[in-house]
């Protein structure tokens, strides 16, 4: 093997610095955390203890904390199951050309690079001048749509790219119907993108905050909730709050590698059809 | 069934949402943006007064420079750091295994909340902050730097924090793709190091690199919680001045500035997409 360049150990170092510098903060606030009772926003520790955390689990003087995290988790829900169904279908249709293909592939596009608050806005004004309210599971959950659904079409787009056409050409010589063929060939083989398809619409519906803005209403979803706390809570207790929700996060992300994991290795070990082909 | 029907079929529930919540919301704005407003409420009319207003308040042209000000400064950060980390992962890191866990690694932050990594900076920049005490106990400063938080430099920062992963990811996609031998090939003909990197690789990034141009840049234009939250509230760019006369009920006016804030995103997208075709690129 090739010795190592010296632009190999000053680029690693860099490359360590910028996970630093990614990690670093989250991190300090996970430490702060654990602050003691009378310990404030930053260093030094005013001892070690559980008390920040303890504050969340009982009544709240600062808003409705579990309220909004089930709010923000439903919701999460939802728009991972719409993404999946939506982004799929919309991958098989791209797959063919038709008419208008363009303009909604432009549209997608659209969706991604225009500033959020105006989704945020006009959204919020429709159902103002319609005479409807805003919830955060009909207004807020389309709103957050127009963020989640390009990155599952851009996603079908690139696992497509990469689809071997031959398994359908294959089941279709076998007699398979159109639908049988997506059914039983297509999805299982793309299933474990699905997966990555879900963790973004899961996340970042999650986390989402512009587009939730002026869409939720009267209820707020978790980073409304938390921002809201920013203007007026002192306290460690809102290191408490984003330490269990990024863990929270960490552990979605986790869980949704582990199954891509087991997936692939099922996968593996399931069938040795194909293996005589390489 | 013929295939274009089908096609439709399952493009539909896209077109769908992306209609109701995106172009009629677009279109909203549009609209709303001719209308009148009182203390309390808006109504239906066709007036020029809120585009007048915008555009001969000295404030507008404050705010919009400002606001390329920070795009500029960020796009330059992020566009040096994302090519530095995706050069170090694609071509310095031999095993793959080991390109996609540190890969993994960089973007796992992208799933966490950005408010929450925005909030995380207090402990550090803080004026009894981590990065002021450090400097302090070293002999660097002797009071604590007033300018760590709420200025240009802590908004700036957290732009950083927060999309350098937008460069990183297309700009890796891009590298990953490139042939090896081409590289091969430009060191048997007697190129150093810094001439493929100028000559082979750099070119054959400028998709990637676009890519993340325009996510970097539309992000930062259209941000609005990020200034107002690192800066204190005392620094402004446009999407606080929508979100301002938001929280004023000034909706015809916040509509007027978001037409003009649309605008101006649109134009820089439209010149950058001259130079790539995205779709091709994944």
């Amino acid at each position: 093997m090739e010795k190592r360049s010296r632009s190999f150990y000053i680029l690693a170092v860099f490359f360590a610095l910028f996970v630093l510098f990614l990690y670093g903060p989250v991190l300090t606030i996970g430490v702060l955390s654990f602050q003691g009772p009378q310990g404030g926003l930053t260093f030094p520790m005013n001892g070690v203890s559980l008390h920040w955390f303890r504050d969340l689990f009982q009544e709240q003087a600062v808003g409705d904390i579990w309220g909004s995290f089930r709010r923000s988790f439903a919701l999460g829900m939802m728009v991972m199951v719409t993404t999946v169904v939506v982004s799929v279908l919309g991958g098989l249709a791209f797959r063919k050309r038709f008419k208008g293909s363009g303009l909604l592939f432009y549209m997608a596009i659209a969706s991604l690079v225009i500033p959020s608050i105006l989704v945020s806005l006009g959204v919020g004004l429709i159902f103002n001048q319609l005479g409807l309210p805003v919830h955060w599971a009909s207004s807020g959950y389309g709103s957050q749509l127009t963020w989640t659904l390009p990155f599952g079409l851009l996603i079908m787009f690139a696992v497509f790219n990469r689809f071997d056409k031959s398994y359908e050409e294959a089941a279709r010589d076998l007699g398979a119907t159109s639908w049988q063929t997506i059914a039983h060939v297509v999805l299982p083989i793309i299933a474990p993108s699905l997966l990555g398809v879900a963790l973004f619409g899961f996340t970042l519906s999650y986390d989402e905050f512009a587009r939730t803005l002026l869409t939720s209403g009267s209820y707020n979803t978790l980073p409304l909730e938390i921002f809201g706390m920013t203007t007026n809570v002192t306290t460690p207790v809102i290191f408490a709050l984003g330490t269990l929700t990024t863990f929270f996060s960490l552990c979605v992300i986790g869980l949704f590698f582990l199954a891509v994991w087991v997936s692939s290795r099922r996968k593996d070990k399931s069938s040795d059809a194909g293996k005589g082909m390489v | 069934m013929s295939k274009q029907i089908t096609a439709w079929l399952q493009a539909a529930p896209m077109a769908f949402v992306l209609l109701g919540f995106l172009v009629a919301p677009i279109i909203m704005i549009a609209i709303v943006s001719f209308w009148g407003a009182t203390e309390y409420s808006i109504y239906p009319t066709f007036q020029l007064d809120n585009y007048e207003f915008l555009f001969s308040s000295p404030v507008t042209y404050t705010v919009f420079l400002n606001t390329f000000k920070y795009t500029a400064i960020t796009w330059i950060i992020t566009l040096l750091i994302g090519f530095s980390v995706a050069y170090f992962l694609a071509f310095e890191v031999r095993s793959l295994k080991w390109q996609i866990g540190l890969f993994l690694l960089c973007t796992i932050p992208f799933w966490t909340s950005n408010i929450i990594r925005m909030i995380s900076w207090i402990p550090f920049l803080g004026r009894n902050g981590l990065a002021n005490s450090a400097l302090i106990s070293m002999g660097v400063i002797d009071e604590p730097l007033e300018w760590l938080l709420f200025s240009d430099f802590s908004v700036i920062l957290a732009f950083v924090h927060l999309y350098t992963l937008f460069m990183v990811v297309p700009i890796f996609n891009s590298m990953m793709r490139i042939d090896r031998s081409l590289i091969e090939a430009a060191r048997d003909n007697g190129a150093s190091g810094w001439q493929t990197l100028r000559h082979v690789i750099m070119p054959l990034c400028k998709p990637g690199v676009m890519i993340g141009t325009i996510f970097v840049t539309t992000l930062v234009m259209g941000d609005f919680i990020t200034v107002r939250f690192m800066s204190g509230s005392q620094r402004a760019n446009v999407g606080r001045l929508i979100s301002n006369d938001i929280s004023l009920l000034q909706y015809p006016s916040a509509s007027a500035t978001a037409v003009v804030l649309l605008c101006t995103v649109l134009i820089v997208i439209a010149l950058l997409l001259r130079l790539v075709d995205i779709r091709k690129e994944l």
